[in-house]
């Protein structure tokens, strides 16, 4: 017995480190290794001139100003709810063939690519059409789609089953005794989808379709933040009243009228289509030869080869570096929201602010607010950086949040820090991994199209192939893209295997 | 038409019933007995494997789908008597024929006011005559039941032991109730120890003679 008490020091006095601290720390070192090599800097004149001008047009935004507001919306979610309806029917009948290894990987290969990547792709080939739009939401839905359902199905009861009579078709197997059992799940998360769908139709009006970003972009141009605040404020009130409009049985209502509220636009050309798909996304190298002239395949790997050297690689390492650091501010920012809507740090009303902050910093996409913080700080990392912890934090922080609040405390419980570093934050950390793990390979998709707005990630070199119409360009980069995606995807995995996360988080944060 | 020769069953690895022999014939009733965990349920489900499509079954866990209703989980017991097409529409608009030959189904069984419902809202003892429909429903010569009246009171008890016993020619049903068990079988089976200890026609037998089964 009194032997114990002359342990020697190392085993007293260091504390040991779990495996979820080990890892939490390897990131957050990784982090702060990317930050030494990231472009932060502010590169705008005056940086809190426009600000000013902004913070005065949040408060006094102009619901008058233009009467596009309107339309702008109904725009807006008609084409989230034809693009979102087809993606989850196509991704119902595709998790019916999930056991195929091949639909699997064709799932991951299309969700891996980001809605806007896909409308570029189909802006070439559909020219600026409503199309162009709905397959762009259609098919990446479709892929993320086919996966939930098909693990929502397979973790059924299947209790029923045995009570079936002999000789009963599939069919009506599925129908009667499979799908009623995760009915309301796959209703809930779809609705969840059609929120995200929202958010995405919003972004692509950045590339000319009549959606949201479309007139929000133009507002900014012309400096009009009242009319921009109007806008982002009504698209919140859009997403924050989702449930009382979105009811199942108005569903087909709605989509019978969807289809004329969508605007035209050109007319689609079979010739543009059949020349994309043959000629365009050919490499340069491969274009009109035999695919058995070797001499054009030595051109090719040249061709790849210098791509690779001068963009691809370029392109890469900032879309890591990027990423890794905005997972990491997203974790802290995520422990710093989370108490604002818990019930175990602040009151009724306080928490009333904390939902607020926290509807709008989720409601509003990475994109839109990357572009905000653009306009501040010219572009570079840093305006990417903000937009991207603050949109996931916001998403992590809410549903930490929830997770708080169904912890049970003793009567005699710690109170404030005491109580969020001994009781609650112990308590959460598994759950924060989950989540911020899950979230990872969405920010580095999302990391990837801020391309677009200028910063040197991957988006950025394929918007700079399609400005110079070189569009085997632009489709080489976007399938690196999404390898990094698929890559990171399983790194994830295998991460969350080790440390044995939960898979339940998932659906809600994917 | 059951039949076990030497069997020994049980879930995965652990036997909980070793060395049975059985045979069961067209028409009788046969009431199994004995102390939970003696392996009543076992013994049903290797019965209900050896007739899958012959008898109609009420598992212990009763086996409802809980977000459908009583009308569509008692309709399940004749999903393969109907073309798909046919089970979908009844699926989304129940069809008048359909609501027709199930009424007086639960109008016996007292479950009418909930016909609509899903079985996910109702009482235990509702849940499980839900169950016996849905049986009674499939129809076919024999049924199998594991305690199918173990959260009903005894008048309902006895509506659903007279109700099948008119509907099934062979009926086999675990019981926890030896008097029920003695007022509608023809036969009974009691299990202790692993093994059959008892295995007798019910007529002139008495609580008495079943007693030994409980006692340790």
């Amino acid at each position: 017995m009194g032997q114990s008490f002359f342990k020697p020091d190392s085993v007293i006095s260091r504390p040991q480190n779990t495996s979820m601290v080990r890892i939490s720390l390897v990131f957050v070192g990784v982090a702060i290794f990317c930050l030494y090599f990231a472009d932060i800097s502010i590169t705008t004149h005056d940086p809190w001139l426009e600000v000013d001008r902004m913070i005065r047009g949040v408060f006094t935004p102009d619901f008058l100003a233009t009467s596009a507001i309107g339309d702008a919306l109904l725009k807006t979610v008609s084409f989230a709810l034809i693009g979102v309806a087809m993606g989850a029917v196509a991704g119902f009948l595709l998790a019916q063939m999930f056991h195929f290894r091949v639909v699997r990987l064709l799932c991951s290969f299309v969700r891996s690519i980001h809605e806007l990547f896909w409308a570029l792709i189909f802006l070439q080939m559909l020219g600026l059409t409503p199309l162009t739009g709905i397959l762009a939401i259609a098919l990446p839905y479709s892929g993320i789609c086919a996966k939930v359902y098909s693990e929502t199905l397979d973790e059924a009861q299947t209790n029923a089953l045995q009570t079936v009579p002999y000789g009963s078709s599939i069919i009506s197997i599925f129908f009667y005794v499979r799908l009623p059992d995760v009915w309301t799940h796959i209703v809930n998360y779809t609705t969840y989808r059609f929120e995200c769908g929202l958010r995405s139709s919003a972004v692509l009006g950045f590339i000319g379709l009549p959606t949201l970003g479309y007139y929000l972009e133009t507002a900014f141009n012309e400096g009009n933040y009242s009319e921009a605040s109007a806008l982002l404020i009504t698209f919140y009130v859009l997403i924050a009243t989702i449930r009382y409009w979105l009811r199942p049985k108005l569903i087909g209502f709605y989509l019978m009228f969807a289809p004329f509220l969508l605007g035209g636009g050109a007319d689609i050309q079979v010739g543009n289509i059949i020349r994309f798909l043959t000629f365009d996304i050919v490499p340069a190298p491969l274009r009109g030869s035999s695919l058995l002239d070797s001499a054009s395949w030595v051109d090719f790997f040249y061709w790849a080869q210098t791509l690779i050297n001068s963009q691809a690689f370029p392109g890469m390492i900032a879309t890591v570096l990027l990423t890794q650091i905005a997972l990491v501010v997203t974790g802290f920012l995520s422990l710093a929201f989370f108490p604002l809507i818990s019930d175990k740090f602040f009151g009724k009303y306080g928490r009333m602010i904390g939902h607020l902050f926290l509807v709008i910093m989720r409601s509003t996409p990475e994109f839109i607010l990357a572009y905000i913080f653009l306009q501040f700080w010219g572009p570079s990392m840093l305006p990417a950086i903000v937009a991207l912890s603050l949109h996931n934090g916001a998403i992590i922080g809410h549903l930490m949040g929830r997770y708080s609040n169904e912890i049970s405390l003793r009567p005699d419980h710690a109170k404030a820090i005491n109580l969020y570093g001994f009781e609650i934050l112990p308590r959460l950390y598994g759950q924060f991994l989950a989540f911020l793990f899950y979230r990872w390979e969405v920010i580095m998709r999302e990391t990837a199209i801020l391309g677009i707005l200028g910063i040197a990630t991957l988006g950025f070199y394929v918007d700079s192939a399609l400005a110079d119409i070189r569009l085997d360009r632009a489709l080489f980069f976007i399938v690196i893209t999404a390898s990094l995606n698929v890559g990171i995807d399983s790194l994830s995995r295998y991460i969350r295997q080790r440390l044995r996360l939960s898979r339940t988080v998932q659906n809600y944060s994917s | 038409m059951f039949q076990l020769k030497n069997a020994n069953l049980g879930y995965k690895q652990t036997s909980v019933l070793r060395n049975i022999s059985l045979k069961i014939n067209s028409g009788e009733r046969v009431a199994l007995v004995g102390e939970s965990g003696a392996g009543k349920s076992t013994l049903l489900l290797a019965l209900q494997a050896q007739m899958k499509n012959e008898a109609a079954l009420i598992p212990q866990d009763l086996g409802l789908v809980n977000n459908l209703s009583v009308f569509h989980n008692i309709y399940i017991g004749r999903l393969n008597s109907y073309s798909s097409v046919y089970n979908l529409l009844n699926l989304a608009w129940p069809q008048r024929r359909e609501v027709g030959k199930i009424r007086p189904l639960v109008d016996r069984l007292g479950l009418e006011e909930n016909l609509f419902k899903p079985t996910g809202e109702l009482s235990g003892g509702q849940q499980q005559r839900t169950a016996i429909c849905r049986a009674i429903f499939q129809g076919g010569d024999a049924i199998i039941g594991d305690e199918p009246v173990s959260a009903v009171d005894q008048h309902m008890a006895n509506i659903i032991m007279e109700t099948l016993v008119e509907k099934f020619m062979t009926v086999i049903l675990a019981m926890h109730d030896v008097d029920l068990a003695i007022k509608f079988s023809t036969r009974i089976i009691g299990i202790k120890d692993s093994a059959i200890c008892f295995d007798q026609s019910t007529i002139n037998l008495t609580r008495k003679d079943l007693d030994f089964l409980y006692k340790n």
